[in-house]
Order: structure tokens, then C-alpha cells, then sequence
């Protein structure tokens, strides 16, 4: 539904309106992402301190005036880790998502606009494929292969794709049986000119939220696969690895270990809630997902 | 004492409110009563407020619509004033609504006689016992086949006529002292139409209910209304006695109504003689198809067919008869299975991907739901300039100049080309869709049901548009429809289609002077006449040629 025919007609104007239908919880949580994001980008120049530096000997010191959420277990700063680990996590994040959109949308959209035999084929493939448990297929995968960035970004981004796949073909099937679909295919329009101008544009926002989703599930996935020794390889760190390396402080009464899963919880429901948003205001729902 | 008259609306006003608080009123001040055995109709165009009105005589609003002033009285209690569970007892048992779809108001998981029955046995008033005899009572009332047995089915397996008068039935069986119609026929076809307004016409007067019956078509309307209300904008524009009105309207607006009620013209006028030097531009030659090559039920059956140029070739028959499918056929979306379609004399090619640009060019197809043939997502400007580039290889400055052009020509304004089809009403994208036809600058034109979506002075207001471009390009168009008096005011000829074959076709004075095939005459025997005495001859009538037809 256009409800902001009027004020809509630049593209500025229409986001000026879209912030103004922002929700105080759906505007909190884009505020807390941008941070975030500006924080990963900009790791370097704002953490206090290298984030493999050893600047004392004693592990898990609570937080002081020096070291703000005080020490790791082998007496690094936590805050300057934390703020590493999450440049690392979204870089991880945002790259297995793109390469996961790209083929997955890409090859959804190629099914359904073909349909037929060939939809049928690669929708059964893709179901073969989904029915590998995600997390052994990684951890036999990456196992096998070695754990390095580009083993973990093509890993799960194969993993991601075949959900991907599922949610691109569904919405376009839907749209495939419009009038206006039809309309191009009397014209005598060719399949990419199909998908890419009648299939893409009224796909774009259930899309973004997919993206949104799949992206918040990926940071769990890596921190999953850290927390289990094969995500992200030491002296780097992600949050997943943070998790795992300070699990001991809990014995010693400090919180160490909390910091980083907070944060990616944090992470996780703003996603959420900014997509929920997204869906709602534009009116649109996500196709029913394995 | 019992007041004369059941329902008094006094100053209704709804109002709608935007974002800002602005209020907008939807229905602004209206009144008027209805007595016990009597019929108003609210008639208009869609927004004029009419469904609006009805559901507000059930204390009901839609979501973001609000009763703002005035009362509602059903036998002198104010129904607006009433609580949330007194007007559930209201509704369902004094009031009851009759949807226009009632194919989306049943629910196809449960049989039809548990959903008939369903209110009265909820809230206590009958037995589930009676509630049955009451139904089956209804059942045969309302002309149904085999009344006893008809409810043990499943709504699917009912035709959609037999579905609107058991909704009738569901509406009925607690008795209600007034019931609302809105639209109950217009997703009907035009020889069931009939059946269903003659049995709810008895059915009110049987019961001795207060109806209101909502409607844009005022000449249905002057077959089962005591009185009119003519609405436009939330207004009341017109309120009368059927006859006065119908003979004498005063307002403007309801004279416009009645110019472009679906009524057949006065004479149907004999077509200029054009000489046949030109070959047709499409020449169908007995065509079968099916939608699966080895399905035994064939959807079209030797069809024989030509369009020649400058010409319009009307295609009418009821849903299922394979008219669309024809029209689909010759742009190519279809297969056939046997037989050929020639254009200019040159065999044409089954499928759309096999034809070249030129023959692609010279047929347009126009779809029937301007809403859906149009991408939400791509502006007008995109729309039509498309096929100019695409078959007329223009840059795209080019074509921004053309589409500016053409928009005039369709009488849409310039500045159009920038918006979306959500901010054009219902009747400027037709035209939209309409000129994305003529973007292509082509020779034929397949028009399928372009103006049975669109209220009776708009598509009234298409078809001289119609007129116009083809008068100006010479066009030819295959205009397909399953409303005769539409197609009588445009076409020069005429194909009739029943269960996939032609049953008569040829020059529509011809056709459509008696004697005609019966399956003519029963399709023109369904078209209402603007006289209040019309309804009981017909249905009498058709009795006849339905008997005729099956010997």
C-alpha cells in the first residue's frame, strides 16, 4: 500500500516519511545497529588498545578506570577485544549473507521464472541439501577443510543459500502468476528482463527483511562455530570465541564471559525488531520457511 | 405499540482519520427508514459509501472508520448505543448481511447444513434439530436442487449461484428483522443472476423482512426495490420511490446512472457494410484445444472465427464457456491442439516465444483486473514506455514524449506518467491499461472483460473511449465479455460461447434479433429492463428456455 502519495514522490521524501512511522522500539533498535556498525568499521581508531596486547598479569580483573570492563583470562582488554570481535562477527556476517543472496535469490528467481522441470529439479536438489543438519554439514565441512576465513565464509554461505533459495523462489512464484507478468510475457519480454524488472522490484522488501534475518542467524551460526574451536582461528576473535575462551571467570565471579553474549543478543533482537517493522510497514509477509 | 417503521437513520456520519488527525468524512449526513416487506436499495459507484452505510446499520465500522453522529434505531432501541455483546445478539439474529462473495464467506472445510445452522444452534434459539427442518424449509423456498440432501455437500461443490442463495439461507433461518444485501449478485453470471434476485425477492416478501439492498447497478435495483437512495461521495444524492425515480429521476448524477445501466440500447444498430477487399487480420480455423495435450475435455471446440480490420468482434458467453481462453490462444499464451490461427493470411505460431517482434506487435492483449495487470511497483512513465521501446526501438527520451502523448490521448492527465497504479482510481487504470495496449501501436486489440470491474459510468466511459481510438487508428478489437448489453453497444459482430464451442455467431442484428439459438435468447432474457414488472416475466421465460434447451 502507497499511503504517502504526496509527500512520496522523491526518494528522500519517501524515507523522510518512512522514519517518521518509526516505532520508539524499532527506531532504538536502528539506532543501536548503526552504533554498532560504526563501531565494527571503525575498530581500529576507537578501541583503546591493541586487542592482542597483554597489558597485566592478572586474568579476569573487574572493571576499572584502565580497562573499563577489565581483563580477559590471559590479562587482555576486554573492551578493546569486544569491540574487535565485533568488527569481526558483522565483516563475517555481511559477507556470508551477500554471497548467500547473491546465488541464492539468483538461482530461486531463475527457478521459478523457468519453472517446470527445471524448478523441479533444483527445488529437489535444494531440499536434499536442507536436509543435512546445518551445523554438522559445517562441522564436517570445515573439519575436513581446514578452518580459515574463506572456508567458513563459503561454508555457511552455501548453507545459508539453500534457505535462501527456498524463501526468493517462493516470493517470485507468487508474483509469476500476476497479470502483469503475463502482460510481459505477451509482450514477448525475455526471462531476465522479467526478473528483473517485474519479479525484483516487488520482491526487494520482503527480500531486505529475509536479508535481515538470515544475517542475524549467521552471527549465531559463527558464534556457534567459534564457541565449538572452528570459527574464527586465535590471536583473531569473534564474539563467538570471546564466549568460549572466558567461560572460566564465571568461577571467579566476574562477568567477563557475558559481555560478548550479551552482545550478541543485542545484536540478534535489534535485527529482529527492525525486520518486523520493515514487514509490517510495508505490508508484506514472508513466505512460511523450513 | 409497533412503529411503522423498523429502521430509522437519522444524520449518519463516518468519518475517517489520517495520520495527522484530519478528519475526512465518508458518509456525511444521511437518513432515511425502512419498513417490514420493504426493499431500499443504496445505489452508486464504489467510495460513494454505500457498504459503509449498511454495515453501519449493524453498529459496525470497518477498522479506521468511525461512527461520528447521528442514530441508528431498529424498532426504536439504538443499535449504536448498544453494548459489544447486545449487538452480538443483534447481529446474526435481528440483523443478518449477505457478502457480495460467497464463495470467500464460506468456509470449504465444513459442510454446508453446519454452517446454515450454525447461529441459531450457538446462540440457543433453536435446537439443532429444528434448525435442519428450517433449513431444508429455506432450502426449498429459495428453489434449491434436491432441498433435502443439498446441505450435506461441501461448499465447493455447489455452483456459485446455488452458494449465494444458501448464504441467503445462513442469513434467513433466525428470522431476522432486517437483512443486508451487498452486491449479492455481482460476482454472478447474468443467466444466474436472475434466479438468485427472484428468489430473494420472494424470500422478503414471504418473511415480511426490511431489507437493504447495496448495489452500483440501478437496473437490478428497479427489479427488488421499493425505494432508491442514491449516493455519491457520502451523500445522499437522490431518494425516491423506484418508479419515480426510475421514470423521472431529477438529479443529474442518477440520470448519469441511468444512461449507463446495463440495459440493452433501444435498437441495436445495424453495422456500416465494410468492404471485404482486406484479408481478416485473424482468422481462427477450427481450433481444439485443452490444457493438457492428453486431457480428454477439450476447453475450446472448432472454433472458426475472423477479425477484420477496423472491426469489433464481440466474444460473450458465461464463465467457463472458453472465451478467454480463446483470447489467450491467439496471443500465443496458449497452446492448440488441432487447427491454426492465421494472421494476414500467414500461419502463426503456437506459442509467444516462436513469434517474431511484427506479429507480437500486431496483437495486444488487455487484461481484465487493471489492478494486478499492472506492476504496483513501476510507474506509469515505465509502463507504457516499455513496449514503445521495446517494439518501436524508441530511446527513452522518445518515449517519455510519446507516453505524454498517449496519456493525453486516453484522457488521463500528463502528470500521471510519475505515479505508481495504487495512486490512480479504479477507471484511470484501465485506461492505463488500455494505453499500454496502444504503446505497441498495434492492428488488434483482445479487451477481456475490461469493463465488468469497473462501475457502470466509468465503463460506460471506457467503451467511448474505445469508440474513439478505434475511429482514429482503425483498430480491430476482439472484445470479450459475458454481458450482452455491453457488447451490443460496441461490437459489429458477435460469436456466442457455450462450454467451448460457438453456438451462433455473425452480424449482431442478426444474432441478437429473435429468432435467435436459445442460448442466445436466454443470455438476453437475463438482462434487466428498467421497469419494476420485468423480474417475474423473465424468471417465467427462462423456466421455459432452460426446459427447451435440455429437450
Amino acid at each position: 500500500m502507497t499511503l504517502h502519495s504526496h509527500t512520496s514522490s522523491t526518494w528522500f521524501g519517501r524515507l523522510r516519511v518512512n522514519m517518521e512511522d518509526l516505532t520508539p522500539g524499532a527506531a532504538i533498535c536502528l539506532c543501536f545497529l548503526i552504533i554498532v556498525f560504526f563501531i565494527g568499521i571503525f575498530a581500529p581508531w576507537i578501541a583503546p588498545y591493541d586487542e592482542a596486547q597483554i597489558l597485566t598479569n592478572d586474568s579476569f580483573m573487574p572493571p576499572s578506570a584502565e580497562m573499563w570492563l577489565g581483563s580477559d583470562y590471559l590479562g587482555r582488554d576486554v573492551l578493546s577485544r569486544l569491540i574487535y570481535g565485533i568488527r569481526i562477527t558483522l565483516f563475517l556476517a555481511l559477507t556470508i549473507s551477500f554471497i548467500s543472496f547473491l546465488s541464492g535469490v539468483g538461482l530461486g528467481f531463475l527457478a521459478a521464472a523457468f519453472g517446470g522441470r527445471i524448478d523441479n529439479w533444483m527445488s529437489r536438489l535444494n531440499d536434499a541439501l536442507l536436509s543435512f543438519p546445518s551445523l554438522m554439514l559445517a562441522l564436517i565441512v570445515i573439519n575436513s577443510l581446514g578452518s580459515s576465513f574463506m572456508v567458513l565464509i563459503f561454508t555457511i554461505a552455501f548453507i545459508d543459500m539453500t534457505r535462501v533459495y527456498r524463501v526468493a523462489r517462493a516470493l517470485a512464484v507468487n508474483i509469476m502468476v500476476m497479470d502483469y507478468v503475463e502482460a510481459a510475457v505477451v509482450r514477448g519480454e525475455n526471462k531476465w528482463w522479467i526478473i528483473c524488472h517485474e519479479i525484483l522490484p516487488n520482491t526487494v522488501i520482503p527480500l531486505a527483511a529475509e536479508f535481515g534475518i538470515r544475517f542475524t542467524y549467521t552471527i549465531l551460526f559463527i558464534a556457534a562455530l567459534s564457541f565449538l574451536g572452528l570459527g574464527v582461528q586465535p590471536p583473531q576473535s569473534d564474539l563467538g570465541v570471546m564466549v568460549k575462551e572466558n567461560m572460566q571467570s564465571l568461577l571467579y565471579g566476574e562477568y567477563t564471559t557475558l559481555y560478548p553474549a550479551i552482545m550478541i543478543a543485542m545484536i540478534a533482537i535489534s535485527m529482529n525488531i527492525f525486520v518486523d517493522w520493515l514487514l509490517l510497514q510495508s505490508g508484506t509477509k514472508l513466505p512460511e520457511e523450513v | 405499540m409497533v412503529s411503522s417503521q423498523l429502521l430509522k437513520v437519522r444524520h449518519l456520519d463516518v468519518s475517517v482519520y489520517d495520520r495527522k488527525g484530519h478528519e475526512t468524512k465518508i458518509v456525511d449526513d444521511v437518513s432515511f427508514d425502512v419498513q417490514p416487506g420493504k426493499v431500499i436499495a443504496l445505489i452508486g459507484e464504489s467510495g460513494s459509501g454505500k457498504t459503509t452505510i449498511s454495515l453501519g446499520c449493524m453498529g459496525y465500522t470497518r477498522p479506521g472508520c468511525h461512527l461520528t453522529r447521528g442514530t441508528v434505531e431498529l424498532d426504536g432501541v439504538n443499535v449504536l448505543d448498544l453494548s459489544l455483546p447486545d449487538l452480538q445478539k443483534l447481529r446474526g439474529r435481528d440483523i443478518t448481511y449477505v457478502a457480495q462473495s460467497a464463495a470467500a464467506s464460506f468456509n470449504s472445510a465444513i459442510k454446508i447444513d453446519a454452517q446454515v445452522t450454525e447461529i441459531p444452534i450457538i446462540t440457543g434459539s433453536m435446537t439443532s434439530k429444528d434448525a435442519q427442518k428450517k433449513a431444508i424449509q429455506l432450502y426449498k423456498s429459495l428453489e434449491l436442487p434436491d432441498p433435502e440432501h443439498i446441505g450435506k455437500r461441501y461448499p465447493h461443490q455447489v455452483s456459485g449461484g446455488q452458494l449465494q442463495r444458501l448464504m441467503a439461507a445462513m442469513a434467513m433461518i433466525s428470522d431476522p428483522r432486517l437483512l443486508i444485501l451487498d452486491e449479492p449478485t455481482t460476482a454472478l453470471d447474468v443467466t444466474t443472476q436472475i434466479e438468485v434476485l427472484y428468489s430473494f425477492k420472494k424470500l422478503i416478501k414471504d418473511n415480511n423482512t426490511a431489507a437493504i439492498y447495496v448495489t452500483h447497478d440501478l437496473s437490478l435495483v428497479a427489479q427488488i426495490a421499493d425505494h432508491i437512495l442514491v449516493l455519491r461521495d457520502g451523500k445522499i444524492v437522490e431518494y425516491g420511490n423506484t418508479e419515480q425515480i426510475i421514470s423521472d429521476p431529477k438529479h443529474d448524477y442518477t440520470k448519469a446512472l441511468m444512461a449507463a445501466a446495463h440495459i440493452m440500447p433501444d435498437h441495436i444498430q445495424a453495422p456500416m457494410i465494410k468492404p471485404a477487399e482486406a484479408p481478416p487480420i485473424i482468422e481462427v480455423k477450427s481450433v481444439t484445444a485443452a490444457y493438457a495435450s492428453s486431457a480428454d475435455i477439450n476447453v475450446l471446440e472448432d472454433i472458426n472465427l475472423s477479425i477484420n480490420p477496423g472491426e469489433t468482434v464481440g466474444i460473450i458467453g458465461e464463465s467457463g464457456s472458453g472465451k478467454t481462453t480463446l483470447g489467450r490462444l491467439i496471443s500465443g499464451l496458449m497452446n492448440a491442439k488441432s487447427g491454426e490461427v492465421l494472421l494476414n493470411g500467414q500461419p502463426l505460431s503456437p506459442s509467444v516465444q516462436q513469434r517474431n517482434l511484427n506479429e507480437l506487435q500486431q496483437i495486444q492483449f488487455v487484461f481484465q483486473m487493471a489492478d494486478v495487470a499492472l506492476n504496483p511497483r513501476q510507474r506509469i512513465n515505465k509502463i507504457l514506455g516499455r513496449p514503445m521501446m521495446f517494439y518501436r526501438g524508441l530511446t527513452t527520451s522518445e518515449a517519455n514524449k510519446e507516453v505524454e502523448r498517449l496519456l493525453e490521448r486516453v484522457e488521463l492527465q500528463t502528470e500521471f506518467a510519475w505515479r505508481f497504479p495504487a495512486e490512480l482510481s479504479g477507471g484511470q487504470r484501465q485506461r492505463v491499461n488500455l494505453a499500454r495496449a496502444l504503446a505497441a501501436e498495434p492492428k488488434l486489440i483482445i479487451c477481456d472483460e475490461i469493463t465488468s470491474a469497473l462501475d457502470t459510468v466509468v465503463s460506460q466511459q471506457i467503451l467511448d473511449l474505445l469508440e474513439s481510438l478505434q475511429n482514429e487508428f482503425g483498430l480491430s478489437y476482439m472484445f470479450i465479455t459475458h454481458d450482452i448489453a455491453t457488447v451490443a453497444k460496441i461490437a459489429e459482430r458477435i460469436a456466442v460461447m457455450r462450454l467451448g464451442r460457438i453456438v451462433s455467431q455473425g452480424m449482431i442484428s442478426d444474432v441478437l434479433t429473435p429468432p435467435c439459438h436459445e442460448y442466445t435468447q436466454l443470455l438476453l432474457n437475463s438482462i434487466p429492463e428498467m421497469r419494476t414488472d420485468w423480474l417475474d416475466e423473465a424468471v417465467v421465460e427462462r423456466r421455459e428456455l432452460i426446459k427447451a434447451m435440455e429437450a
